[in-house]
């Protein structure tokens, strides 16, 4: 493990691997990628998350020279990579549909990319037999890739993509075939991989759990547009518009008037309830605003409890028994729902609350934020 | 139960027995009789009636000397090699016209595949005699192909191509040409696009993709057309002697004239088994690749 903390974004002399300079791609009248730009370090482990259409497998599409952009520049290595070829690019790209030839074995589709590079033979061979063993699957050399299971494909897709050592490797939806239980352990040796080779790695993914754990910095996108770029904890903890709040994890917004009480704000949400105290995102903050709070910040009693400023009563209307956690959906007065989840830490026999239980929420000035609406 | 099933699968076979196995020791049996200025004009039938005798006396008068008739005339052989060089190098030449057309429909518009295979297929709703005939029209030293030359100066006074094996090969190509173009699309448009996406990202050129990734990838389709164009261009009679000239040397056209002008069918029945075994060659080979493409579909 580095002994510091792996930020090379909150470096300001750090040189980016990737440099995306105001790209505008058009199909049609359609805009895919909106007057983009971002910076993605060496090494990092970048995700772009979004839902369909949002234009992340485009700007992944771009890197790998499928598509040029309609303006703008892409710089790879300080050098616009924009007249390079797909094939003169030192970027590899694993596909969603893994993209095997299934006329070569696993052997023969890895060492593709190595025979075009003109690199001796026995160079290859031994490429070929690291990279093997890298994803695990040296015993499956041999086979068609018909004849291996989904999650080795997965693996060859990976071993083929990096075989060639490229700068930059791209990975669209690369578990997205994979059941949940192996796309979890996949997570971490993709995450393992990526750190014992050095290689920079971008995912396209719509899968926030996905996302959330294998990268570094997470993009979170919308209509071509980056919402939000940042570390996984800062994009779940302080978002910073209702759309990365909502789209990320689960959340409850409440739409409010706020004004400041010093180093608070006071947000006015429902007539004859008390105001909302929190923690301003930025100073000065009045006006509409939306206030957002995980349903897991939110704690649920049965008496009142003391010392807090939010404190809110309602009635169970709904408990959702996910097993390790228990979600309860709360009517508040003035026709708000507002989550709140728990940790079943006792039996589900021993549950404290039931239905129609008039129960209290509680949370802290610091739990929820603040945000423009 | 036993019997349910020895029934279902026996159909087939029944098929099979009645339709080509009967016929087929027919002409064998014509084959090694002798001519005869008779109805029909060989000897000798059999008459069941005349007992054991007739019948033992029957075989005795078979024998294999139409086939050492075949062996010396050297007409035969000539015929079959001659048949065998064109209906080659038509089917090379169904391929390189086939191909390009087979994958510039699977590539493309959506909207239009329907309509391209229409244009492919179109010819079928018209006989082909008709075709063939107005391919004389076509090709004649006063037709349409001499008198566009012509016009546009790229040649003096009109070729002949009536009457030489190149009408042949014109005319093979043109009939056989989608059984080509059919399998090879079929194949085509199997293929996913985002795999030349990887072989680009891995290194390839265009070039180099197509050679690499399409030709192997629709192999089945063009060993499927390239049979399918074989097998009955090899045995064709209407084309060369419609379109051939004197010298053009078929073996189809050198049964259909034993069998129709000569009215040697013990002859015609040689050159028919002959034909038949050296085209069994082909269609086994045929049926092995349809059998690997339905596996490797599974």
């Amino acid at each position: 493990m580095p002994e510091t903390a792996f930020e090379p974004w909150k470096d300001p002399s750090a040189k980016p691997l990737i440099q995306f300079r105001n790209v505008t791609k058009r199909f049609g009248d359609f805009v895919a990628i909106d007057d983009l730009s971002i910076d993605i370090f060496e090494k990092e482990f970048f995700a772009l998350l979004g839902p369909s259409g949002c234009g992340k497998t485009t700007m992944m599409r771009m890197l790998a020279g499928f598509e040029t952009p309609t303006s703008g520049t892409i710089m790879l290595d300080g050098k616009d990579i924009s007249p390079i070829p797909p094939n003169k690019r030192s970027v590899n790209m694993m596909f969603q549909s893994y993209a095997l030839f299934p006329h070569l074995t696993v052997y023969d589709n890895i060492a593709f990319g190595l025979k075009r590079s003109k690199m001796p033979k026995d160079e290859i061979d031994a490429r070929v037999k690291e990279m093997l063993r890298l994803v695990q699957i040296e015993k499956f050399g041999n086979r068609k890739p018909e004849q291996i299971s989904g999650g080795q494909r997965q693996r060859v897709a990976l071993a083929r993509a990096l075989a060639k050592a490229p700068k930059l490797l791209l990975l669209d939806e690369p578990l997205s075939a994979l059941d949940k239980k192996l796309r979890q352990e996949t997570q971490f040796e993709l995450m393992d991989i990526q750190e014992k080779t050095g290689t920079t790695f971008v995912v396209v993914t719509h899968d926030q759990e996905e996302a959330m754990t294998v990268a570094s910095r997470v993009a979170v996108m919308d209509h071509g547009k980056l919402k939000q770029v940042d570390t996984p904890d800062q994009i779940y903890e302080a978002p910073n518009s209702t759309y990365v709040a909502d789209f990320i994890g689960d959340v409850n917004i409440i739409e409010g008037h706020a004004t400041t009480q010093g180093d608070t704000v006071a947000i006015a949400w429902a007539e004859g309830q008390p105001s909302i105290i929190g923690t301003p995102t930025r100073p000065g903050m009045a006006g509409k605003v939306s206030f957002a709070i995980r349903p897991e910040k939110v704690a649920i009693s049965a008496e009142k409890p003391k010392d807090l400023n939010n404190v809110v009563q309602g009635k169970i209307l709904d408990i959702a028994y996910l097993g390790n956690l228990s979600t309860y959906h709360v009517a508040l007065p003035g026709g708000i729902t507002i989550k709140a989840q728990t940790a079943n830490s006792r039996r589900r026999a021993r549950r404290p609350f039931t239905w129609d239980d008039e129960v209290w929420l509680s949370w802290t000035d610091t739990a929820g934020i603040v945000l423009d609406s | 139960m036993n019997i349910r099933r020895i029934a279902l699968i026996s159909v087939p076979y029944l098929w099979l027995l009645a339709l080509f196995m009967v016929p087929f020791l027919i002409v064998f049996k014509i084959s090694l009789s002798d001519i005869a200025l008779a109805i029909p004009p060989y000897t000798p039938t059999l008459d069941i009636s005349g007992g054991w005798t007739e019948v033992r006396s029957f075989f005795s008068q078979l024998d294999f000397e139409n086939f050492e008739f075949l062996a010396t005339d050297d007409l035969y052989w000539k015929s079959y090699l001659s048949s065998l060089k064109i209906a080659f190098i038509s089917t090379f030449i169904c391929l390189l016209v086939g191909f390009p057309i087979a994958y510039g429909m699977a590539n493309a518009p959506k909207e239009w595949q329907p309509t391209l295979m229409l244009l492919v297929i179109l010819p079928f709703w018209t006989s082909f005699l008709i075709r063939v005939y107005s391919l004389i029209g076509i090709l004649s030293q006063e037709g349409m192909l001499n008198q566009f030359l012509m016009w546009i100066g790229l040649i003096g006074e009109p070729l002949t191509i009536l009457n030489t094996n190149i009408a042949v090969y014109i005319g093979i190509v043109y009939t056989y040409c989608p059984f080509m173009i059919l399998p090879i699309y079929a194949t085509l448009i199997k293929l996913d696009g985002s795999l030349l996406e990887a072989a680009e990202d891995l290194g390839c050129s265009r070039t180099e993709a197509f050679w690499r990734i399409t030709v192997p990838l629709s192999k089945a389709g063009i060993i499927a057309g390239c049979f399918l164009v074989f097998i009955p261009a090899l045995g064709e009679f209407v084309i060369p002697s419609l379109l051939g000239g004197s010298d053009t040397l078929m073996i189809g056209k050198v049964l259909y004239e034993e069998f129709f002008a000569n009215r040697d069918w013990p002859v015609a029945g040689a050159v028919a088994v002959i034909l038949l075994l050296i085209l069994i060659v082909p269609i086994v080979l045929y049926q092995r690749n349809e059998q690997k493409i339905m596996e490797a579909e599974k």
